[in-house]
Order: C-alpha cells, then sequence, then structure tokens
C-alpha cells in the first residue's frame, strides 16, 4: 500500500514534470493547421491543388496514434509519358507536419505505397500527388485519434 | 542487436508484372519531441531516407519523418524488367545505416 | 456453497455467475480495426517479426554450457503446444512461461536468468510460444493446480485501487462498451507476449496486468510476483480452447 505520504510526493512529481516542460501554447490548433497550409505550399509550389485521382485508404476511428497503418493509391497508368512522380503524405495536428515523401516514376508500374504512420491527434491527413505533367492532386481525409486507456505513466 | 531489416520480394515474376515489394526495418524512430519525467527533451533518431535499386538503377526513393511509426514499414510497386538484383538501403540520423538484397527471376 | 459452485463450473465445464459464457468469448482481435488486423495476420509485416527473429537467434546461441537447441533441438517441434499449458505447477510451484525459461537456463544451461521485460526474455518467450500458434490454451485445473487458479479467480474479483474496480467489472460485465472512446475488450490472454501500438514494442502479459492496475490507481504487482502467476493463470484458463495467437498486435 503506497503511504499517504509517498502518494503526495508522486503526485507532487506528476504535476511539477509538465510545469518544467515548454507549455503547450494556447494558439497550438491554429498554428498547426497553418504548418500544414505552409508544408503543402512548400510541397505545391505556386500550382492549384486539384482533388481527384487519389485515394488515401485509413481507418477512420484509430486504434492507436502509434501506428496507423495507411496507403495512398493513384489512379495513373504509369508510363513515361503519364506518370506520378511523387506521393506526400502530410498530417494537421502532429508536432511537424510531413509523415512520408516518396519518389516513384514509370518503373513503379503502379502508384501504390503504404506504410505506419504516427497521428497526434484527431483531425486531417492529406495525401499529394504530384504528376509527371506538374499538376498536383490530393485525398485529404478526416481521422478519430483515441488514447489508450490503461497507460503505464512510466512506471513500466 | 544489429540494424535488423526484413524485405518480401517475390522470388519469381513475370516480365512487366508489377510486383508489390515489403520493407521492414526495426527503428524506434525517436521522434524528437518527447520529453523525460524531469522534462528534458530526448533527441531525435530516426531513419531519414530509403532506397531502393534494381539491377544498379534507383526505383524508388523515401524521405522519412518523424511522424513514421516505430518499425518503419513501407512498401511499394515496382515493374519486374529483368532477373537480378534488387538493394535496398536505410540511412538516418547518428549515423544510422543498413542495407539488405533479394534476387529476383523474371522471365 | 462456493466450493460446490467451483466445481460444478470445472467438471461440467460451463461458466459460473459474472464469468462470460464460454461459447461468447472473444478475442481482442475482434475488436480492432481491418488495417490493425492486418498487421498481425501478415507474418512479413508483423512488427513482432524482429522480436522472432532475435529469439530464434538467441534460441540457437549457446548460453552458459549450450543453447535451447542444444537439448529441444527444432523450436517448432519440441515447444509444439507448449505455452499453451502455462503457467503451470513444476516442483510444487506455479510457475509462467518466463519463469519456465529462466529455470532452464539457470539449472540447464548454467547461465544466468534473465530480467522480466528483457528484450532477451520477451524474444526467447515470444519465440517459444509462437510455436503454439493456432493451437487451443490448455491450462490444467487440476488438484494441484486448484488452490492456484481459486487464488487468481479471487484476484480476478477483487476490487483494487483508487478507482477501486477489480478486472471482473470492465472485463466481465463491460466488455464491447467503450471507455474513453476506445471498446473494452474481454481481456482474454490469448497473445501474449504482443506488440502493443501504445508501447511501440513488445510486453508481457505481467506488463499489460501492470498498465491495468496503475490505471487504476493501484499498487501493482511485482514481476513475477505469486499474484502475478496467480492472475495469469486465472486468465489463461478463463481463456481455455480459446487459440493462441502469438504474437499478437494490440491498441
Amino acid at each position: 500500500m503506497t503511504s499517504r505520504r509517498q502518494f503526495l510526493a508522486l503526485a507532487g512529481g506528476a504535476l511539477a514534470a509538465p510545469a518544467a516542460m515548454a507549455q503547450l501554447d494556447p494558439n497550438i490548433a491554429v498554428k498547426r493547421r497553418v504548418a500544414l497550409q505552409n508544408a503543402i505550399h512548400k510541397v505545391v509550389g505556386e500550382a492549384e491543388l486539384k482533388t481527384g485521382k487519389v485515394k488515401l485508404d485509413i481507418p477512420p476511428l484509430i486504434d492507436n496514434g502509434n501506428a496507423v497503418p495507411l496507403t495512398v493509391t493513384v489512379d495513373s497508368p504509369m508510363t513515361a509519358a503519364e506518370h506520378v512522380k511523387a506521393i506526400h503524405v502530410l498530417t494537421e495536428k502532429n508536432p511537424q507536419p510531413f509523415v512520408l515523401a516518396a519518389h516513384l516514376g514509370p518503373r513503379a508500374g503502379a502508384a501504390r505505397i503504404s506504410t505506419r504512420a504516427r497521428i497526434a491527434d484527431t483531425g486531417q491527413v492529406i495525401a499529394i500527388a504530384e504528376l509527371s505533367d506538374g499538376s498536383f492532386w490530393s485525398h485529404t481525409v478526416s481521422v478519430i485519434v483515441t488514447l489508450s486507456a490503461c497507460l503505464e505513466d512510466g512506471l513500466i | 542487436m544489429a540494424a535488423r531489416v526484413v524485405v518480401s520480394v517475390p522470388p519469381s515474376a513475370k516480365r512487366g508484372e508489377v510486383i508489390e515489394i515489403k520493407t521492414l526495418a526495426s527503428h524506434t524512430m525517436e521522434t524528437g519531441f518527447r520529453h523525460t519525467q524531469t522534462g528534458e527533451l530526448i533527441p531525435r533518431d530516426i531513419i531519414t531516407q530509403f532506397v531502393c535499386a534494381y539491377n544498379g538503377v534507383e526505383i524508388f526513393r523515401a524521405e522519412l519523418f518523424p511522424a513514421v511509426a516505430a518499425n518503419p514499414l513501407i512498401t511499394f510497386t515496382t515493374v519486374a524488367t529483368e532477373s537480378g538484383t534488387l538493394e535496398f538501403k536505410w540511412t538516418g540520423d547518428n549515423g544510422y545505416s543498413a542495407a539488405q538484397s533479394a534476387s529476383i527471376t523474371v522471365t | 456453497m462456493r466450493l460446490a459452485a467451483l466445481l460444478f463450473g470445472a467438471v461440467c465445464g460451463c461458466a459460473l455467475a459474472g464469468e462470460i459464457p464460454l461459447a461468447e468469448r472473444r478475442s481482442g482481435y475482434d475488436e480492432m480495426s481491418r488495417e490493425t488486423r492486418a498487421m498481425q495476420d501478415d507474418d512479413t509485416t508483423n512488427p513482432a517479426l524482429f522480436t522472432l527473429m532475435d529469439g530464434e537467434a538467441l534460441w540457437n546461441h549457446k548460453e552458459g554450457e549450450q543453447s535451447c537447441a542444444g537439448c529441444h533441438g527444432d523450436a517448432a517441434a519440441s515447444m509444439k503446444g507448449v505455452a499453451t499449458r502455462y503457467p503451470r505447477v513444476a516442483g510444487g510451484k506455479l510457475i509462467n512461461l518466463e519463469q519456465r525459461i529462466n529455470a532452464c537456463r539457470v539449472q540447464h544451461q548454467k547461465a544466468p536468468a534473465l530480467a522480466y521485460e528483457s528484450k532477451e526474455l520477451i524474444a526467447l518467450t515470444t519465440y517459444v510460444a509462437r510455436q503454439s500458434r493456432g493451437l487451443p490454451i490448455a491450462v490444467e485445473a487440476d488438484a494441484p493446480t486448484r488452490p492456484y487458479l481459486d487464488a487468481g479467480r479471487k484476484l480476478y474479483e477483487q476490487r483494487l485501487g483508487q478507482l477501486n474496480l477489480s478486472c471482473s467489472q470492465c472485463h466481465d460485465d463491460n466488455w464491447g462498451k467503450s471507455l474513453a472512446g476506445s471498446p473494452i475488450p474481454q481481456g482474454q490472454a490469448t497473445g501474449y507476449p504482443i506488440y502493443r501500438l501504445e508501447w511501440q514494442g513488445m510486453g508481457s502479459l505481467e506488463r499489460r496486468l501492470r498498465n491495468c492496475m496503475i490505471g487504476l490507481r493501484a499498487e501493482p504487482y511485482a514481476y513475477g510476483s505469486p499474484e502475478m502467476v496467480e492472475l495469469e493463470l486465472y486468465l489463461m484458463w478463463r481463456a481455455r480452447g480459446m487459440k493462441l495467437e502469438t504474437p499478437a498486435v494490440r491498441p
């Protein structure tokens, strides 16, 4: 049985630690949305980001944000004349927006990649495909991330 | 234990067939955004790049960010053009480097 | 009255009041999304793969005076079915698979015991348990094991911690409902050691139970303690007949 003194010391420690870390910015939601927009701009430049051709397959209700399986497929013949050059995956609520950037080409045969991402919080995940003709296409999915019920609190 | 990676390549394919390649690397992918219980920042330590070459020609490359889950899985496709060797290379922070190769017979 | 009820349950193999009826038991696998299930099912992309490879290497490596393979040969043959029977009574004491592996190391290999939750012990346990994947869990409820099983059941039904909840209240009475957005599983111990996405790594049943106890704001039982092994026994008995899934993936 934990003694009262031990319990208060533990509770005090648990409260002090977050205070020692950087406080979460009260404007964090806005800042991360802006960061995502900036990241998209970095990928797309001045070109128009169109919707379509891309399918982002990701569970809408995520079992655990630490490892979210996702697959991006792009409708493209993947010939030398018409193919997908790159697929970018970004997300809204992470500390930084980039997940993965895959560089393909006609030798890929198909434009399909899979990975497992870390999605920090409920929000949008966006897959952007850069085509050989310089156009950009995207698919955005809103996902819900829940916190695990029973954790360790660092006491493995 | 040494840098572990596993690749899954079909041992044979028909010429022109699109094959799926699955790769898995053993790596914690420490994001650089976590803190210890006493508030210190745990520095970033991730795999940053993955490249696949088919008989010496690069056919796939990926840049990884901290948002890739631990023990990164990357699955992609390529056209089976000729028999030979597929070479896979992972590089990352703190001099991390891993390599694997697989043979394929194309008929 | 209680003893009669317990004997009745053991003899007819049916569940007692409060227990989930045997036919209604479900693995945590069923509560997961299609994508997470695919992670577990695909041997080439299951994140526990590296742990299995490490386990195989350790199995064949000379530790102390000899390797596991030195006595047991090919694990696929010699270890088939073993994990389905643990925890069990050996040498007058209830032990789990980790403790059995350590006993072998110390007594037969003359090698030091591996620490609980160490990478090496998890790797070996996972590798051994993997050889029983797909087999029904078959822990004994014989006379020597009975007292431990009863103790385990008592622990399972005991209210704990600041939240003052017992395992049974969530996992027998409220499974399938949501707890803060996540579905409450029945907590069938069918896939241990597991790759838990929350841990971003592998862990034993005892580690998972400690997570639960910390979640209840209770002092968690120590690794390898009699309470832990009795609880493990009860959980494995509760899952008797269900297929072993090691190495499972769980959120």
